[in-house]
């Protein structure tokens, strides 16, 4: 019997997601022993060598290299897991969402982060624009507003806990929704 | 006249003096009805409508509906419960409630209304998105109107008991929003010791110089949902 | 900008306060004082009126920013305020708002430069029978063209007042003259209760004969129901009121007639004046009633003249004095004001918002006395009950809906107008009488009723199936439907109150749900969303506007389910279809001045 294939993927956050993957400690062993870890930055690998059961998303969407990301892992999971506050409604870039007034919020935002921010030491006087660069988003974008997503985590990140539990109910076949004694946002 | 009664809540009897609420006859016995613009010593709103129980065939407010002999309310059940999980999610969704950036975070009620209803799906609600100026003029308190829920208990609590009417409602409809009396908060009589700087269930109602000041695991919410100081009583 | 050229010295704004007594609960009259004079509310206007009437500042903004008459900028010395009905639309606004905008040199939401005239939408402003309208300062234009709007704006331009710009021969003519030169009755129907040969002060000569219990019995028995659409029982909620403890009890007249499509009160304030006004001495008499109000809505304001006669006429002829008068308060343009305890709240001076019920008005309302809230309409009945008495009333309309019922018939048919019917018929017949046969769609009741398709149009109009305040807009095979459900929701977003949360936030996203719809994005699945969340804002919200509000969706489902279904499409790939990659990095490729390696076709090929 062929083992149960795992994607993870870090779109737009901080990676603390996955460092509470980490937080599994001892259990990661026990995990890792009942599924197959495929495109992850836990195996390095870059690309889907074949469809995948699970898919676990960490971060919304700021850029379009996130979308196209998001997209390939809707096409290629059966479940797709949105993991931690980013994925889920945008968490920390999101706040960029809320200081649009302007009239050209985007270039603002850009000139304000490279150019005219108080606490800037940038030497090249310019916004970044190299051509390997993807394209940035109007706004941030959590990973439901762009793809079906079938199962939230919540947290910030979420607990070694949460994310040991929740997959090993989905790979039991037994997963009802959370414990709301320990349910956090932050 | 002060005769007390009894209703039903779920099946339970409990008992009521003439002209309590459903809600302050079910705190007093130890029966928690989800609430989040009632609040304690002041007078009811009956806006957020999260306390909405079913008595007598009808959907009412419990903070705001009398009491009455025989009446049966049902209260903790999936279906109320669902329909207050919308009520909480519209409150997340009309705001900005980033949990994580906001200092309110573990104290905050409408976060712990979210985890007591378990708003744990992926949302069919689109996000407002508000991009309402930060007032932060006075010296002591900040105000970010992007994260008020419309509970009004401020303004009440303003109003009645600090005797200041520093805040107020104005606009309507999904513009309606607490404001206040002057060009900013600076210019208003406001006091970080007033009661209207404490009652705020939300990141709305900022007090300077104290945010993230207490431990994650040592905040309100981390031990127990909320309402559970009322649900001991029973026990 | 904290002051604009026209502004009123202070001394002005006290006058103002003061010719109201400094009364805080005439707060609504003295804003539209100040807004009459000064075209909006100052910042300095609302300090002054609250040091005068003992309020915050606060509490004056909550008032002055509720109303959509009243403003919180300068605006022009005439408002030209186009209404913004969806029948309105459909004969032609677009275009007549185009001629303003051409002629006035603004657009839509601007005053030009010299502070002449404004140029605004508002929501229905009861003239669907003579779409398309617009308010001109405190005057009615109806039969708008183009033409007509270009000439309009010439004349206010050259600066002619609204009266000498609509009405010919103005100064010989009387307030109801001038009334009836502005808006036509358009009666098409005249029944035996309301719009036929009707006796001056027959009913209050017969209410004076008899004892107060014995006028209540009488309209208890008649089955009169209220006829502002939800039908709770005119003598009992007298009762009620009279046996309330209290010795100050208030009749008011709710004539905040707002419900899209509904003008069937315009036409009894119009030619039926003096019944209203009977009808409510005749309440007076029988609950002990002590003050009266009628509750006129902004938009109506063109008939304030004639009501004042109307008023004075009445006391002359002692239907009033005796220890009842009637005062008229002017409403500012809010929908949720035709809510009994909206109303009263906006007679007191408050934003208006409904009460808290219990305590019901009838127990607690105008300033906690014992209030009655009836409809225009109803009134009119009373007076006609108590002349002819109850039974023969009784004899009229059905089990449930005894009597006659004014209907306001308008849409897509050949004589808009109104109709006095015996309840019972079904909306066949009413087509018929209004030449709207060929409708494919009627709403009965306004948008907070029912829509009714094709083969529901043998369903009888009355309590025990389409209950209606009188609204009935008729829609042709070419209108949209899911265009007008659009617009239905955008009326309610608009004028919610904001006070629950469902309503306020849950109507928003029921609206963003149907553009859904409209744009071809929805699947199976947004319309379970669609039943669920209105089942949410209906079981929770804290008024009749919320309980409501999610009828024209849910209504047109059930009734025309096919409209649809045929915009709603199977998705299969897991992708959202309201996410749009092309205008989400159409900034982003603005800024960096290149195109998308992943997203642009062109760079990938």
């Amino acid at each position: 019997m062929t083992r149960p294939r795992v994607a993870t993927v870090s779109l737009a956050g901080c990676f603390g997601c996955h460092m509470a993957f980490l937080d599994m400690d001892e259990r990661l062993v026990t995990l890792m022993a009942r599924v197959e870890f495929d495109r992850s930055p836990l195996t390095d690998l870059k690309t889907f060598t074949r469809r995948c059961d699970i898919g676990i998303i960490e971060g919304g969407c700021c850029n379009e290299e996130n979308v196209h990301t998001l997209i390939e892992f809707r096409r290629n999971c059966d479940v797709l897991i949105a993991l931690g506050q980013c994925a889920i409604m945008g968490g920390l870039p999101a706040m960029r969402n809320a200081i649009m007034h302007a009239d050209d919020p985007l270039r603002e935002c850009l000139e304000e982060a490279y150019l005219t921010g108080p606490y800037l030491r940038n030497l090249t006087r310019h916004v970044p624009n190299d051509p390997a660069l993807p394209l940035i988003l109007d706004k941030v974008y959590p990973c439901s507003d762009i793809v079906d997503i079938d199962i939230q985590i919540p947290g910030c990140a979420p607990s070694g806990d949460i994310i040991f539990d929740t997959l090993t109910a989905l790979l039991d076949g037994t997963f009802h929704g959370f414990d709301r004694a320990r349910l956090r946002f932050d | 006249m002060t005769d007390a009664f009894t209703f039903r809540i779920d099946g339970v009897d409990v008992l009521a003096r003439p002209g309590q609420t459903i809600m302050e006859a079910a705190d007093a016995a130890g029966i928690y009805i989800p609430r989040l613009c009632d609040h304690e010593g002041l007078r009811h709103q009956g806006g957020c409508r999260v306390c909405t129980v079913r008595a007598g065939g009808r959907s009412v407010a419990a903070c705001t509906q009398p009491a009455e002999p025989g009446l049966d309310v049902e209260n903790d059940t999936p279906a109320r419960n669902r329909i207050r999980r919308d009520l909480v999610e519209m409150l997340f969704h009309e705001g900005n409630h980033l949990c994580p950036i906001c200092e309110k975070s573990g104290n905050c009620e409408l976060q712990a209304m979210a985890y007591r209803l378990e708003m744990t799906q992926p949302t069919r609600f689109p996000w407002l998105e508000p991009c309402r100026a930060l007032d932060a003029s006075h010296p002591d308190i900040a105000l970010d109107t992007n994260r008020c829920i419309s509970c009004g208990r401020c303004i009440r609590a303003s109003q009645d008991i600090d005797g200041k009417g520093v805040f107020g409602y104005v606009g309507r409809g999904i513009h309606r929003r607490v404001a206040v009396n002057g060009p900013d908060l600076a210019h208003t009589g406001a006091a970080v010791t007033d009661a209207a700087m404490a009652v705020c269930p939300v990141g709305c109602i900022i007090r300077k110089g104290e945010g993230f000041s207490t431990p994650i695991g040592e905040r309100a919410f981390d031990h127990g949902l909320i309402g559970h100081e009322i649900e001991e009583k029973r026990k | 900008m904290t002051t604009a050229p026209g502004d009123l010295p202070e001394d002005a704004i006290r006058a103002i306060c003061a010719g109201f007594g400094n009364d805080r609960h005439r707060m609504l009259d003295i804003l539209l004082g100040v807004q009459a004079r000064q075209c909006w509310i100052s910042p300095a206007a609302m300090e002054t009126i609250a040091a005068a009437t003992g309020l915050t500042r606060i509490a004056v903004e909550g008032v002055a920013s509720f109303y959509s008459f009243l403003s919180l900028s300068p605006k022009g010395r005439v408002p030209i305020r186009l209404c913004d009905d969806i029948v309105d639309r459909f004969a032609g606004l677009d275009a007549v708002a185009a001629a303003f905008e051409a002629e006035l040199g603004i657009r839509v939401g601007q005053t030009t430069p010299d502070g002449a005239v404004s140029l605004e939408l508002t929501p229905c402003i009861g003239m669907c029978d003579q779409a398309p309208a617009a308010m001109v300062g405190d005057l009615v234009a109806t039969r708008l063209t183009p033409d007509r709007a270009r000439a309009l704006a010439r004349a206010l331009r050259q600066g002619l007042s609204p009266t000498e710009a609509l009405v010919a021969d103005h100064d010989r003519l009387s307030p109801l003259a001038r009334a009836k030169a502005q808006v036509e009755d358009n009666i098409r129907q005249a029944g035996e209760v309301l719009l036929g040969a009707v006796p001056l002060d027959a009913g209050i000569a017969a209410a004076r004969a008899m004892t107060p219990a014995a006028i209540i019995d009488a309209v208890e028995t008649s089955g009169l129901r209220g006829c502002g659409g939800a039908g709770f029982t005119t003598g009992r909620k007298w009762r009620l009121a009279a046996s309330a403890p209290d010795d100050h009890r208030v009749v008011i007249c709710n004539a905040d007639e707002g419900e899209p499509g509904t003008f069937k009160d315009r036409v009894l304030l119009t030619d039926r004046a003096d019944l209203v006004i009977e009808g409510m001495a005749i309440c007076a008499r029988a609950i002990g009633g002590r003050e009266g109000i009628l509750y006129l809505r902004g938009e109506y304001v063109y008939l304030r003249d004639h009501l004042q006669d109307a008023l004075a006429v009445a006391r002359a002829r002692g239907v009033l004095g005796d220890g009842f008068d009637i005062r008229i308060q002017l409403g500012a343009g809010a929908y949720v004001c035709g809510e009994e305890g909206a109303l009263i709240s906006s007679c007191e001076g408050l934003p208006g918002e409904p009460k808290t019920r219990p305590p019901f008005p009838v127990t607690r309302g105008y300033l906690g006395h014992p209030t009655v809230v009836n409809n225009v309409e109803t009134f009119a009945h009373v007076a006609r009950i108590l002349d002819r008495g109850p039974d023969w009333f009784r004899a009229m309309g059905t089990d449930k809906s005894r009597g006659t019922k004014l209907f306001s018939v308008s849409g897509d048919c050949a004589r808009p107008g109104v109709y006095e019917l015996p309840w019972g018929l079904t909306l066949r017949e009413l087509l018929a009488l209004a030449g709207g046969e060929d409708a494919a769609a009627v709403q009965v009741g306004g948008p907070s009723g029912t829509m009714v398709g094709r083969d529901g149009f043998d369903r009888r109009l009355g309590y025990e199936d389409l209950a209606t305040g009188g609204a009935v807009i008729v829609f042709s095979p070419r209108r949209n439907i899911l265009e007008i459900v659009d617009y239905y929701l955008s009326f309610f977003v608009h004028e919610s109150c904001g006070y629950c949360t469902p309503c306020r936030v849950g109507n928003v996203f029921l609206k963003k749900a149907v553009e859904k719809f409209r744009k071809g994005q929805a699947d199976e699945a947004d319309i379970a969303y669609l039943k669920e969340l209105s089942a949410t804002i209906i079981e929770t919200s804290r008024c009749g506007l919320g309980m409501t509000s999610p009828n024209p969706v849910l209504t047109s489902l059930e009734n025309l389910p096919l409209v649809w279904a045929a915009v709603t499409r199977p998705r299969k790939d897991g992708l959202k279809a309201t996410f749009d990659i092309q205008a989400a990095i159409e900034g982003g490729r603005r800024i960096a001045r290149r195109r998308s390696y992943i997203f642009d076709r062109d760079f990938s090929e």
